[in-house]
């Protein structure tokens, strides 16, 4: 009985939204609507019900029409059939395979490259064969630094550039500031024996600079940018990490394999490097030549160490020297040589909870590339 | 001008779902658009589901009433069917140059969130009658879409009488209810 009762409500409910009820009933039905709540709600609940329900029809039917349509439309060849032919047929192959032949192609290319790269490259320790200096490859850098020379002249014909074209490069990579007022720390095998250095910034800036110290054992070398166009920063966002880093830490770094500041990130791997060297510490991490000479920070932004070889015979498998001997080797900078006295590590990072987009921001002003001529 | 109409004439048609004009709109704008996906690392399946896809967003738009077309037909599906194949390519996170525009394009973003909130709803309400099982499916879609009386229906489904089908359709809408608003107050909830 009361199932009845209810079936008649709501058969009442549905002629009231359908605008089905006669003028007399119709007033009556508000009138209920107003003195009981409960049919109110089931008003309203039910409108938005049906008009879903209404939706789901209307879509539902336009769905198959559209099927029909395509059907139709594609037998009698008024829009091209689903099966394709002939050159449609090879841009589709060719759209989905290119990234596979892309990366064939570069798999073929760094074998090319690590083979010329085990006979010619030296290290200043051991297994020499087995390990790459990340430095840049000076006939690619060459070829970069023309295209880039080109390019700045073009933006601006008063800027010349500042080491006379032609000269030959001897060596290229990443390095970093240490000390706002312009001393950058990066490899000693990034500058190859160079004498003439230029540093550029993110934005393509470039600034003469000298080198301070070399430690061919430590593989650090020190720079200070001499050329007036250079305003010192106030502060770095980033500190050094005088302790020891846990395995598995996550880390990353900024470096530039070309023309383009680059972000990659990994993991510490081991806290030894190739064959036990107390030197410096392992990274699981992607890295290329160019990179050579960069930070390596852990997620508080501070920096662990400095990139600067990978396995040749492993894959993202990298090296970088401890960061503190950086620290070491500026100790011993300042015993023996009054006039680096006022140089100042920053120990504290600022940038300890930030988000990384964050923290990248601000330290990529601080990252330079590295040519020596 | 004489296009201006044209167009007019399109939509509404397309607005009471008429066969010709939607083949009309079909026809003039599928193979563009399948050029666009095919050249952005998408197969023609993919294209035909994009393109129908947009169609109901258009159609949609015009059943709404309120929809008034600033720009040509070809303009809006093809912005349309642009940005619905980015976020697919970016679901997919298939590697790919961002798709080119070839041709003007004016902002869809509204049109495309309220397209997939209607989507989830259409999936939402898909599930509940697929969830209801036989005789209620039938039952309800008789009556809700197919819009037969209640007559009809006792006839065509073996009932005694009209009464008796009601009853059955009161069952059957009660648990159908139930189970859609279950679906549509979490989906609500997780938003």
């Amino acid at each position: 009985m009361n199932d009845n009762n209810e079936i008649m409500i709501l058969d009442a409910v549905e002629r009231y939204i359908r605008g089905e009820m006669n003028p007399e009933e119709r007033l009556y039905f508000e009138n209920l609507r107003k003195t009981s709540p409960d049919i109110d709600q089931l008003v309203v609940e039910h409108t938005l019900f049906l008009q879903q329900m209404n939706r789901f029809g209307e879509r539902k039917s336009f769905k198959a029409l559209l099927q029909d349509t395509h059907i139709v439309l594609a037998e009698q060849g008024k829009i091209d059939s689903s099966r394709l032919k002939g050159k449609a047929k090879v841009v589709y192959l060719w759209n989905r395979y290119k990234r596979v032949a892309a990366i064939a192609a570069s798999i073929a290319g760094i074998t090319a490259l690590l083979v010329t790269g085990t006979v010619n490259y030296i290290s200043p320790k051991t297994d020499n064969a087995k390990l790459k200096e990340l430095g840049m490859k000076v006939g690619i850098l060459e070829q970069n630094d023309k295209a880039l020379d080109k390019k700045l002249n073009e933006v601006n014909s008063n800027i010349t550039s500042k080491i006379k074209p032609g000269t030959p490069i001897k060596g290229g990579g990443t390095g970093f500031l240490i000390d706002a007022k312009g001393y950058i720390v990066t490899n000693a095998h990034v500058l190859n024996k160079g004498k003439n250095i230029i540093v550029l910034n993110n934005k393509g800036e470039q600034f003469i600079a000298e080198i301070i110290t070399i430690d061919i054992k430590k593989d650090i070398a020190v720079l200070k940018i001499k050329d007036k166009d250079f305003k010192p920063y106030s502060s770095l966002p980033y500190g050094f990490k005088k302790s020891s880093t846990d395995i598995a830490e996550s880390i990353y770094t900024l470096g530039y394999p070309k023309n383009e500041i680059v972000y990659s990130e990994g993991y510490l791997s081991a806290k030894s490097g190739f064959n036990g060297d107390s030197l410096s510490c392992q990274l699981g991490i992607a890295v290329n030549e160019g990179n050579s000479g960069g930070p390596v920070l852990n997620n508080n932004g501070e920096v662990i160490g400095i990139l600067s070889t990978k396995e040749l015979q492993a894959e993202g498998v990298a090296f970088a020297v401890q960061s503190r001997f950086i620290l070491q080797t500026i100790d011993q900078l300042k015993k023996d040589d009054t006039a680096y006295q006022n140089l100042k590590i920053p120990a504290k990072s600022t940038l300890a909870g930030m988000d990384k987009k964050q923290q990248v921001k601000k330290i990529q002003d601080c990252v330079f590339m590295i040519r020596s001529y | 001008m004489k296009q201006e109409t044209n167009e007019k004439a399109l939509l509404q048609g397309l607005a009471s779902n008429d066969k010709k004009a939607v083949e009309a709109i079909y026809r003039e704008n599928y193979n563009s658009i399948q050029a666009l996906i095919i050249n952005n690392n998408g197969s023609a399946d993919d294209a035909k589901d994009i393109f129908q896809e947009a169609m109901i967003v258009l159609y949609e738009k015009v059943r709404s009433g309120t929809f008034e077309l600033n720009c040509q037909i070809k303009t809006y599906v093809y912005s349309v069917c642009r940005r619905l194949w980015l976020k697919r390519l970016q679901q997919l996170s298939r590697y790919s140059s961002p798709v080119e525009t070839l041709e003007g394009v004016v902002p869809v973003d509204e049109e495309i969130e309220e397209h997939e909130k209607r989507d989830a709803e259409f999936e939402m309400m898909d599930k509940a009658v697929s969830n209801l099982g036989e005789p209620c499916k039938s039952l309800l879609e008789a009556y809700y879409l197919q819009k037969q009386s209640m007559q009809d229906i006792a006839a065509n489904f073996g009932y005694t009488n009209a009464d008796n089908a009601k009853n059955q359709k009161y069952k059957c809408l009660m648990r159908l209810k139930k189970i859609f608003f279950t679906h549509y107050k979490n989906g609500k909830s997780d938003e």
